[in-house]
């Protein structure tokens, strides 16, 4: 009788999994649809309908990193150029029989992504671990009302206040400048950097400080010398959340990036209609952008319930 | 800890508490005074200028000088015929889209939350991966994976040449698909949070009373679920009526995108420069989800007591 009990149980189990399993991979469809669409070769990825089988190439990559014409009739490489032709040259002029003339647009577009998002999640982590500080350790009048504002400006829909911002930086001549947007992310992401980092400090027992201060340290030094050590793990998560937040931003980089700062985002959908049907390149290009926060998101993976709800529920 | 040090530590504290207020000032003001300077302001500025007839371009029949309209903006916006069709146009993507993903995330956590097996880990994290993509990005995948000759979507589930992304009867639901995608794996992560939390003891107890496993998933799992499903439900339902990054990367914002309030505020904001107009539509954006939110927190409230 057990035994029955036992084994039907256990045939539940292994159909559950098999059903996870299944899900997993249905899940994943569509971002292995572009992984394969990124190693298709320029023949491979016009095939209609497109092909499961095809030999890999890396030649969507080369394209989407650099700037290309192509060859005229008259104007095709000797066989002596051909030989002397570095390696992703020979790759490209393979496959598509274009030259490449210089580095493309992404680069810079990705520099300027990486620039704002680093630059403002250091920002935020410094703001938001000294307020976070303040708000734990403090008697501040009016406290809880201050956070539930603090909290209520990373609620508001960037929509609403766009158009202010937009005309606010217009003002000062701003509107295309990597400040610009290192400061808006920072100040729409310092809020929920406050509320999951004061959660974080709030677990470190205050006696610490206390005993620490009783020795003869300062205020300032406790914090330094005893709250940040200890916080470090919860800082490092928090940091990353917000990296990503940076990171991904597409209203406030649309309106308020053009050449100069303009972030890979805001860059990618117009490029769209430019890299026209060079579905591959297209979707290199997205995946060279996911990669850093998928990294991210995998490193993230405990403290992610945490992040997402803003510290509320603590696992 | 005896009285003498406890005393000692009160004279210590208050010796330093000078020190302690000006520290004060300087750890938590730069937080307040930048987001009054890129929340409030702006929010207040938009207020003033949803009464105005204010464009941000100049030579236009707004005119340079901006003058007070009153409520003009507003009557405009709550007359307009095509309005009412993109109130219900971004109803039906939010039920639709918070919907799917309130039940497949809950589902999915149910799922997971019974089982335990080598790689489980592995393959949580793989669901997550979607919810912590750009959503604009996201979009892009999504339109190449749309793509009725080069893209996949019809042919792995046999559809003929169903055009998700320029037919305007059917990008609204390319739009969901893609949101659902992207958002479902964080219902899952509350879900398993909230199904984690319930003390195995009441299982248990009601195992002994051979309670059925409906009756130990309505009168066990769900009330104590519940609460995290509602901050779920609010959190989605927020997002999903404000939702413009993805309709973006699938659609663009052409004249066949659906008619979403997001994009028209975009359209009138950015591309036909009817500033004031634009910020009018804002606040009533924004004082729908205020209404909608404040109703879900009330229900929170109940629900926690």
């Amino acid at each position: 009788m057990g035994e029955i009990v036992k084994k039907k149980k256990n045939i539940r189990r292994y159909f559950i999994i098999l059903l996870i399993v299944i899900i997993t991979f249905v899940y994943m469809v569509p971002l292995l649809y572009v992984i394969t669409t990124s190693f298709k070769s320029w023949s491979d990825v016009q095939q209609v309908p497109p092909t499961l089988t095809f030999k890999p190439s890396i030649a969507a990559y080369i394209r989407i990193f650099t700037s290309r014409v192509v060859y005229t009739k008259d104007n095709k490489p000797t066989q002596e150029e051909i030989e002397q032709m570095k390696w992703y040259e020979r790759i490209v002029y393979e496959e598509t029989g274009e030259r490449i003339v210089r580095v493309g647009d992404l680069p810079k577009r990705y520099m300027n992504s990486v620039i704002i998002a680093v630059a403002s999640t250091v920002l935020t982590i410094i703001l938001g671990t000294i307020a976070a500080y303040g708000f734990s350790r403090f008697k501040i009048r009016g406290k809880d009302d201050l956070l539930f504002f603090i909290l209520s400006t990373r609620m508001l829909p960037p929509v609403v206040v766009i158009i202010p911002i937009f005309l606010m930086f217009r003002y000062i001549n701003m509107t295309d400048s990597h400040i610009t947007l290192i400061l808006l992310y920072t100040a729409f992401n310092v809020s929920f950097a406050v509320w999951v980092l004061k959660g974080f400090i709030d677990e470190i027992p205050i006696e610490y400080e206390e005993a620490a201060m009783v020795d003869g340290y300062t205020r300032f030094q406790a914090f330094r010398k005893i709250v940040l050590p200890q916080a470090v793990t919860g800082i490092a998560a928090t940091a990353v959340f917000v990296f990503i937040f940076a990171w991904n931003e597409y209203a406030f980089a649309l309106v308020l990036s053009r050449r100069v700062s303009q972030t890979v985002p805001a860059w990618l959908p117009y490029q769209m209609g430019v890299l026209g049907y060079d579905w591959a390149a297209a979707a290199a290009g997205t995946l060279v952008f996911l990669i850093p926060a998928m990294i991210f998101t995998i490193i993230l993976r405990n403290h992610l319930v945490r992040g997402i709800t803003f510290g509320a529920i603590r696992k | 800890m005896d009285k003498n040090s406890r005393k000692k530590k009160t004279v210590n504290v208050a010796y330093k508490s000078m020190k302690d207020t000006t520290l004060l000032r300087i750890f938590v003001l730069p937080v307040i005074i930048l987001l009054i300077v890129m929340n409030v302001f702006p929010l207040f500025w938009s207020l003033v200028l949803s009464f105005s007839d204010y464009t941000a371009k100049s030579n236009t029949e707004w005119g340079e000088n901006p003058e007070m309209i009153g409520a003009e903006n507003y009557s405009e916006i709550l007359r307009d015929p095509k309005m009412w069709n993109r109130f219900i146009t971004t109803a039906k993507f939010v039920l639709l889209s918070v919907g799917f993903q309130m039940v497949l995330g809950f589902g999915l956590a149910l799922l997971l939350h019974q089982v335990k097996f080598f790689g489980k880990g592995f393959l949580t994290t793989l669901l997550i991966l979607p919810m912590t993509m750009s959503p604009v990005i996201v979009g892009i995948m999504w339109k190449l994976f749309y793509n009725p000759n080069y893209g996949m979507f019809n042919m792995l589930l046999g559809l003929g040449k169903i055009d998700w992304t320029t037919d305007p009867t059917f990008n609204l639901f390319g739009v969901v698909i893609a949101d659902v995608w992207m958002w479902t794996p964080f219902v899952m992560l509350l879900s398993i949070a909230g199904l984690s939390a319930v003390p195995q003891y009441l299982y248990e107890a009601a195992e002994i009373d051979r309670a059925s496993w409906w009756y130990k998933f309505t009168r066990i799992t769900m009330p104590m679920v519940y609460p995290l499903l509602l901050v779920a439900l609010i959190f989605r339902t927020m997002e999903a009526f404000k939702i413009f990054d993805v309709v973006m990367g699938i659609t663009g914002r052409g004249t066949t995108a659906p008619q979403l309030l997001s994009m028209y505020l975009y359209n009138v904001g950015f591309v036909t420069w009817k500033t004031s107009y634009g910020s009018a539509l804002g606040y009533i954006m924004l004082i729908m989800i205020i209404a909608i939110t404040s109703i879900f927190i009330k229900y929170l409230n109940r629900a926690r007591q």
